[in-house]
């Protein structure tokens, strides 16, 4: 695969208590690419994200965004480049969906029309009602605050979004909604994305590429055929049939 | 607008709407302050009204003068008197050798000498002594013909109840024994029990002051202390040797007081104010020769809790809470701020606040009566300030580290800088619960600063002061139930003004 290299991760590792939790890993994550992260719980998928955001310090190896190398000193200005999303959606409940989503706009002094202007776009872009966005995040359902969280995160227009199991806590239908949404937002916007989820399913219809881990460890990267085809051990095809997602899906 | 601009707003807002006139009464009534004579006085009844009795002779020969009574103890008042709080005080001679001076001669040469060094002296020998002695009843006195101690020691069939201090201390009842040989074997009883056992015929003998209020209403003799056991407690008059310059008539007049006041006046005096609850100004102005009843708030529980003092006791109690609160919301917020980033320096802090606590108020109060050098409101606002970090601190600490960890994160991930975080996150999510802390030592301050009034700082605390030398019930609650009031006033007004400062979504809303 070419492309230009947004954001990389060079034999990063990480232990807690003596206890690794990531192994040392290598990874490219290219332009426009959509990469899934995948694997059982606490096979260090969630600690590779938030390596890759600075909220932790690996104990080995560089994290960089377009070759800079992230550190403490310039985690705050490389994150304006990077949208993160989460499970729990993390709107701030004591701000109005709009206010959290215009929060950092606000904050860096962005001419007003500018920023209302932006937000229509992006409310069109995930199609929220805009009268919801007056309403605080506890009046707004499961998938709204999800679509309001994905609005804060592109905000700023950041090449890179990370997202942590961002549709684990909604219900089958809205899932399934929002898995169409945000595979058709994240071709037209060209954005690079690392989603982590534990579904197979979908990290079969929203990856180009997947990675999955078990233990700290990365066991086998490639599309969902190349693990079927070719699992790197018995664990792939396990893992995936325990899904039941071994009948092959056709990429939408 | 809503949201963090709103919070902002009426959070400063109302900071400066609480603190401004608070500060500006503090000022205000700092600046009102000509030279008056201050005469302080002690928590009993008899000092009271011998300071009542200088103040009016004072005011009388002209001088503008005010009485500062019912301060804590000698400490308070020795402070006091040196720091210029105060200017003349009644004490007594004993008092003033050990306690001050830590020697064993009261003669007023000695005392003066010693006191001299802190620009004071003793002077006016008012009349009486009022020093430990024993008392029988006024009957059995006649009948058995005994007029002083010495007489007790033939008569081995009376019954001694002597309380239980008196009994175990040394300079108490082991050495009377021995200096006068008594063989009887007394009883412990509690004082206060003591005299309706002696008017019920059930002891003969008890230990007493000599100018207590009750001696005349219980028909007790005081027996001489003809082999000079007791120690001397001479009643006289501590001053500021200043006061000679500063006020010569009034000076005058008070040294005139030397000798007109004997024992049988003082018991005399006590009991009006103990037994018939007339009021100290009053006992005093009659002592005086003065004929003009003074209409004082003796009438009555009503009559007492709405009386002439009223505002100014709440203006000051107000000034006392909600000065300190002010000040205490200002340091323990950022305390609290630190302790929550940094675990070590939380320690620490709260440690520190936590013991502060433990300090019991009245100690804390006499040591910093020398430390700033003055009585009254400056010491009382620094002791309140103190009690008053704790909830807060507390609270500013647990209402942030109490802030979900996935909205912590959220906000670095944003790229949101730490003091921007602070101030629009989460500050705003800690408001609920640094306001409850706030609330709590609002609260609590009502109460505390009640013992302002030991230290001249004035508040409801005056009446409770007064009502307990007295033991006047109604002036108890008189004095007691506005800061009970008050501290629920300004529980409802926080309940209210949480609604403007926490942001609406962070309340309950359907």
């Amino acid at each position: 695969m070419t492309g230009a290299r947004v954001l990389a991760v060079e034999n990063v590792s990480k232990s807690f208590d003596g206890h690794a939790v990531l192994q040392p890993m290598s990874h490219v994550f290219r332009v426009g690419q959509t990469t899934v992260v995948a694997g059982p719980s606490g096979c260090g998928k969630t600690t590779l994200l938030r390596l890759l955001l600075g909220l932790l310090q690996p104990d080995t190896g560089t994290v960089r965004l377009d070759a800079e190398e992230l550190t403490v000193a310039n985690a705050g200005r490389l994150r304006l480049r990077v949208g993160y999303v989460i499970q729990q959606g993390g709107l701030f409940p004591h701000l109005t969906a709009r206010d959290n989503v215009s929060l950092m706009a606000d904050y860096m002094g962005h001419p007003s029309d500018a920023v209302r202007a932006r937000i229509g776009e992006l409310a069109e872009l995930v199609r929220m009602p805009a009268e919801m966005l007056a309403r605080f995040p506890q009046s707004l359902s499961g998938g709204q605050r999800q679509r309001v969280a994905l609005m804060r995160a592109l905000m700023l227009d950041p090449p890179v979004l990370l997202m942590d199991e961002p549709l684990g806590a909604l219900d089958p239908m809205i899932r399934f909604d929002l898995q169409q949404e945000l595979k058709e937002i994240f071709a037209r916007l060209n954005k690079t994305v690392v989603l982590v989820t534990h579904d197979m399913h979908e990290a079969a219809y929203l990856a180009s590429e997947i990675l999955l881990m078990r233990g700290g460890r990365v066991v086998q990267r490639g599309s969902l055929d190349a693990l079927l085809d070719s699992p790197a051990e018995a664990f792939v095809t396990d893992f995936i049939r325990a899904q039941r997602a071994d009948a092959r899906l056709a990429s939408q | 607008m809503n949201g963090p601009r709103a919070f902002h707003r009426f959070s400063l807002r109302g900071l400066l709407l609480g603190v401004l006139p608070c500060w500006l009464a503090f000022c205000g009534g700092g600046l009102a302050w000509a030279d008056e004579l201050k005469v302080g006085s002690k928590r009993f009844t008899e000092s009271y009204i011998l300071g009542e009795i200088v103040a009016q002779t004072a005011a009388r020969a002209g001088a503008a003068v005010t009485h500062r009574p019912g301060m804590g103890n000698t400490a308070v008042l020795f402070e006091a008197l040196k720091a210029g709080g105060i200017d003349v005080y009644p004490d007594y001679t004993g008092t003033i050798a050990r306690q001050l001076l830590r020697t064993e001669a009261t003669d007023l040469e000695t005392l003066n000498r010693g006191l001299s060094e802190f620009g004071l002296g003793v002077a006016a020998k008012l009349g009486f002594n009022n020093t430990y002695a024993l008392a029988l009843r006024e009957t059995a006195a006649q009948r058995l013909g005994i007029a002083a101690i010495s007489g007790l020691a033939g008569h081995a069939e009376l019954r001694f109840g002597l309380g239980h201090e008196f009994m175990e201390r040394n300079d108490g009842w082991p050495g009377l024994r021995e200096l006068y040989a008594l063989p009887q074997t007394p009883a412990g009883l509690d004082h206060g029990l003591a005299y309706e056992a002696i008017a019920a015929g059930q002891i003969d003998v008890m230990d007493i002051y000599s100018t207590d209020a009750k001696i005349g209403r219980y028909a007790l003799r005081v027996l001489e202390d003809d082999k000079r056991y007791f120690p001397e407690y001479e009643a006289v008059l501590v001053y500021r040797l200043d006061v000679v310059q500063r006020f010569p008539q009034a000076w005058q007049a008070i040294t005139g007081l030397q000798s007109r006041i004997d024992a049988q006046a003082m018991i005399a005096m006590n009991a009006r104010a103990e037994l018939d609850g007339v009021a100290f100004a009053d006992i005093a102005a009659g002592f005086l020769g003065d004929s003009q009843a003074r209409e004082t708030g003796s009438g009555g529980f009503l009559g007492k809790l709405f009386g002439p003092d009223f505002w100014r006791l709440t203006g000051q109690h107000l000034l006392l809470v909600f000065g300190s609160l002010a000040a205490a919301v200002v340091v323990a917020i950022p305390l609290g701020i630190w302790a929550a980033r940094s675990e070590a320096a939380g320690q620490v802090i709260l440690s520190i606040v936590g013991v502060i606590q433990t300090i019991p108020a009245l100690a804390l109060l006499v040591f910093l009566i020398p430390l700033l050098g003055r009585i009254g409101t400056l010491p009382a606002l620094v002791a309140l300030f103190l009690y008053s970090l704790l909830p807060v601190v507390r609270n500013t600490h647990s209402g942030l580290t109490g802030i979900e960890p996935s909205l912590r994160e959220s906000a670095l991930a944003l790229g949101l800088p730490g003091f921007a975080r602070l101030w629009r996150i989460e500050l705003p999510l800690a408001a609920r619960t640094i306001l409850a802390g706030i609330k709590t030592s609002a609260v609590i301050n009502v109460g505390t600063a009640t013992i302002a009034a030991f230290i001249g700082a004035g508040g409801y605390g005056e009446r409770l002061v007064t009502g307990l030398a007295l033991n006047d019930h109604a002036l108890l609650l008189a004095g007691a139930i506005p800061a009970a009031a008050l501290a629920l006033l300004v529980q409802w007004s926080f309940d209210l003004s949480e609604r403007r400062v926490v942001a609406d979504g962070l309340r309950d809303v359907r």
